[in-house]
Order: C-alpha cells, then structure tokens, then sequence
C-alpha cells in the first residue's frame, strides 16, 4: 500500500465554520477527488453545490447528470479513467443507485458515495433527519457482497470519514459508503482542516508490468489485485458478469465460488483493519451504550444523566458500521449486563448487534421513526430500564 | 450553555446572523458553537428562524430546547416563537417590526429600530448586522471586535465595510440602551 501526501491544491487548510454537507465536499476533495457525478437531492445538495463550485478550480471535473442511475455510473468510468471519485445523495436517489453499486462492487471499482439520510420510505421526509438506510447500505444491492460504511457524528468527522473513506475505497477496491443525516448534513460548526503534508492518503496500486500481461482480477499479495487507466494501452476486459482472472466472463459454479467469496473474504479478512470505533468508559460497564452518527452525541447527554444516577455506562461509537465490529462486541457481550443501541429507524443495526451477542447479555433496541433525533431522556429510560 | 433563536421572515438575513455569531464565537472566540436552520417550505417567506447553541463543553443535542435569547425581527415570527423564550429569558426585537404583548415572566426585553438605522445607512438589507450589534452589547456574549471577526466572507465584500458600519451602529445604540437601564 503506497501512501502520500495531500495535494495541498485540494485543501482548504484552516478553521471553518462549516455544515456536514460542505464538509463531505472538502474532505473529498482534500482526499484527492477530482470527479464528482451527482443528481440534486435534499438534503445533500449542498455537497454537489459545493463540488460544482471548488472542483474546476483544483483541476477536477463535475457534472451534473441526468439521474442517479447515470451518475454512480458515471463515477464508475471516471475511477477506471484514472480519477478518484465520489457522488452523494440521500434516500431516493440512493435507491436508483443500487444496481451500479454491485456493479461497482464486481468490477472492484473504487469509490465513495455519501448519503445524507432522511426519513423514509419513498419520499419520506425530505427536509427532516433519519438513519434508516443502513441495512440498504449492507444489503441494496443483488447478491452476495461486502461493502464498508462509515458514519461521522458531525462536520468534522464528514471531513475525517471522507478521507477515510477514499483511502478504505483505495486500499480495498471497494465502494465506501459515508452515511451521515440531515442534521449533521444542514448543522454548522467549526471544522478544522489540517495542512495537506498532515493529510495521509492511499494511493492507487498501479499496475507497471507489460501492457500484453495485465489481468485485471489477479490478486496481489494483499489479495488485492492491480487497476491500470484505460487509455494507457493496456488490453483487458471488465464486466457486470462473474469472471475470471483476465476479467472474461466463466459462468460456472466454480468460478462464481472464486469470484464472489473474494468480494466477502477482502473486507471480512481485513475487519479488524477497517473497523474505527470509539469507546469511553468501556471497563467496569455493566451497560453499553452503542450508537453511530448522530445518534452517539445525543446519546453521551444520556449516558452523562444515567452516570449520575450510579449506573456505569460506556459508550462504542460505530465510526465504521460495516463490516460490523462482531469480534469487539462478543469479548464485551461477557462483561456487561445489556447493550442499549439507539439509532434512527425502526432497529436495524441493532439486529445484528443481537445475532452476534446471542444470549450472552440483553440487547435493547431504542427506535426512533425519523424527523427529528432521539430525546435523551428515551435513551437515559432505556439505560434505567436496562440496569435493573 | 446558552441556547439563543434568530427569528424574522426569510429574507431578512436571519440565517446569516447564526453564522455569524457561531462562526465569531467558535473560530476567535474560544467557544463551542453549533448552528441549525428552519429548512422546507416553513423557511421560504414565512416565519424563518436560525438556531444556535454556544457552550464551553461540546454541544451534545444539537436543536435548542427552551432558549433564552429570542431575538425577533417580524411580528409572525415573534407570535410563533415567543411562548418558546425561558421565563427568565431575553428578547430582543425590532421595535418598528414587533408590537410585544405585555412582559411575560421574568423576561428582560430590549429593541433597536435595526431597520430604520438600516435604511439611514442606505439599505434595509443591513438590518440584521444593525441587530447583530445590538445583540453583541446587550447580550455580551462576546466582544464586539469578536462577533465583527465573524462577518467577513458571510457578507458580499464590496459591502463589508457598509455592513461593519451597521454592526458598531447598533453595538453603540446596545451601549446607550444599557446605559439608560431599559
């Protein structure tokens, strides 16, 4: 894995009073994004404003597309043209997008997709926050695949988790999914961008050998095979279809075994490379507090009432939602009494955190439908309740 | 921590003051600052508030909950937002815009004609950096010369100085009001 510095063209080094939005659009571009495809859509459009506005400016190229369908696959074109790309977009747009995310995800393309989630389903809440696209971020798209989702608390981790994200999406091959809502997506507050030399990032593994030996899906040492520029000669094919090494469809059971247990076995191989969390107070709880986004700030008020009432809490912010962090949370599942999970929807990350515990500690769910985020004092309650 | 709405009708730069003052409290003036807006159709025309949450600690909850700075520049959006205002809170108003019912609780009330000081400027669209300084003196969140390191880059810069010019017109009528005691 080659790293560089930031192209200090890209970053806007300094203290800013920012939204989420704005801030996927500088941590991408500080990340080396030089495409954005994008089709408007609250509450995310400020980030494709944002591009549309800095991006010819750092030698970039934007382009507002006809639908989300044709921009996820224009980011597709642009990644195997050479560039680093990203869109973003929130829950109806996100749905057009799934076929061309498995796309995306067979031909090992690298590349980043934010949604800034409102509640749905369908139209939903177009103005108003939700978390309720997780599982679709698991699961969107036909057949079986793994994909890594990052989800920041606030504009500042916008901009830190989309760097993140492209560097995932470079290391990996994969598409990475920054899913953060609208009330960190409309939310102003200060974000800090460091200077470009303090900005690490991944770099594309280039193919260098000779352009008649190239095969597109011939793993690495690393398991992760190389990508070459179209239009710098090398002869390959890459398709939707299961294929084999040169990228030539085989379908047969064999090859599908080869080809798909590969898409899985890269992230889950590497989750404990992948997985970022953050746990306070973990030793000594006898509840854990597990949330991600905006729902883990909100939950900390919770967390700092219940404290105060003698119960001891920690607290595991999901930086990473997935590859879920099933390894962490089955050595903590011994050790504390219950696991409260707050999040915006009906309980979906939740579900796993119940599959992985098993009945080794309770797990209780806080839903939330969407519109606006939890009350604190549901998830002080559930603490209590919890305890007893 | 102090929870303060900006409130009038959309176009009046109601936004513009919460970005001002969380990006002059949280970048120069040591504070943590979070801002929230009305968005949909409520912010077009209407009734249009900015919300903003200044602490020491981070803000945990993102969304006012009882503020205790009102600050209102239309009638409707006083009328929408008043009942919202703590009981010891502060209101401050424009007081050519908003007919005030009687005082409610233990609020403290102030008003500035920000529009009319606006216009013998030269231009009503300042309004909101007259009633920014006012809120500056009477609120004390800050310096002056804190809350004025906000407004560039938030303003068109070919009228930075009209708009600073409006700002330290209604600090000093904030100063004067203060001295007077009402």
């Amino acid at each position: 894995m080659k790293k560089s510095k930031a192209d200090p063209k890209g970053v806007l080094t300094g203290s800013h009073f920012m939204d989420g939005d704005y801030a996927l659009a500088e941590g991408g571009l500080a990340a080396g994004c030089r495409y954005f495809g994008g089709y408007p859509i609250t509450p995310s459009t400020e980030t494709a404003e944002r591009f549309s506005e800095r991006i010819p400016y750092v030698g970039g190229v934007f382009i507002q597309m006809e639908d989300e369908l044709g921009s996820i696959a224009s980011l597709i074109g642009a990644v195997w043209g050479g560039k680093k790309a990203m869109t973003v977009t929130s829950g109806p747009g996100f749905s057009l997008m799934m076929e061309n995310i498995g796309l995306a995800c067979m031909m090992e393309t690298p590349l980043v997709i934010a949604n800034v989630q409102r509640g749905g389903p369908s139209t939903g809440l177009p103005t108003l926050t939700g978390q309720q696209d997780m599982m679709q971020a698991r699961w969107g798209s036909h057949g079986d695949y793994e994909i890594i989702a990052l989800s920041p608390d606030s504009p500042q981790e916008c901009f830190d988790l989309t760097i993140e994200a492209f560097n995932l999406s470079e290391t990996y091959r994969v598409p990475v999914f920054v899913m953060t809502d609208e009330c960190i997506g409309h939310m102003h507050e200060k974000v800090v961008i460091p200077p470009a030399e303090e900005i690490e990032l991944v770099e594309r593994k280039w193919y260098k050998g000779p352009k008649n030996k190239y095969l597109p899906y011939k793993n690495d040492t690393d398991g992760i095979p190389f990508m070459v520029k179209v239009g710098d000669g090398y002869r390959f094919h890459t398709t939707g279809l299961t294929r084999d090494e040169r990228g030539y469809p085989l379908l047969n059971a064999e090859c599908q075994a080869t080809c798909v247990s590969h898409l899985i076995d890269k992230i889950k191989d590497n989750a404990d490379k992948i997985i970022h969390l953050k746990e306070t107070d973990i030793d000594n709880a006898e509840i854990l507090v597990m949330s991600y986004g905006i729902t883990s700030r909100v939950s900390i008020k919770a967390v700092q009432e219940a404290k105060k009432t003698g119960i001891k809490v920690g607290t595991m912010q999901l930086k990473t939602v997935w590859p879920f962090p099933e390894k962490r949370i089955k050595e903590l599942a011994g050790k504390v009494k219950a696991i409260v999970f707050p999040e915006i929807n009906a309980g979906q990350v939740v579900l796993e955190a119940e599959r992985v515990v098993g009945d080794k500690c309770k797990v209780v769910s806080v839903p939330h439908y969407g519109g606006w985020v939890h009350n604190p004092e549901d998830i002080l309650n559930a603490i209590k309740e919890a305890a007893k | 921590m102090t929870e303060i709405r900006f409130s009038g009708f959309g176009g009046q730069g109601i936004i513009r003051c919460a970005l001002i003052a969380g990006k002059a409290l949280s970048l120069y003036g040591n504070k943590f600052a979070t801002m929230t807006q009305s968005f949909g159709p409520e912010a077009r025309g209407s009734a249009c508030s900015s919300q903003l949450i200044v602490s020491d600690d981070r803000v945990l909850y993102p969304y006012i909950t009882i503020p205790e700075i009102l600050v209102s520049m239309s009638q409707e959006a006083y009328d929408k937002y008043e009942s919202d205002l703590k009981d010891d809170g502060l209101l401050i108003i424009d007081q050519d815009l908003v007919k005030p019912k009687p005082p409610r609780g233990k609020i403290k009330s102030y008003s500035v004609p920000s529009t009319r000081f606006a216009e013998e400027l030269g231009n009503r669209i300042i309004a909101n950096l007259v009633m920014m300084g006012f809120f500056t003196a009477i609120t004390k969140i800050t310096t002056s010369e804190v809350m004025k390191k906000g407004v560039p880059g938030l303003v068109p810069d070919r009228f930075l100085e009209l708009n600073l010019k409006a700002f330290d017109k209604g600090y000093e009528y904030g100063l004067e009001t203060l001295k007077k005691g009402k």
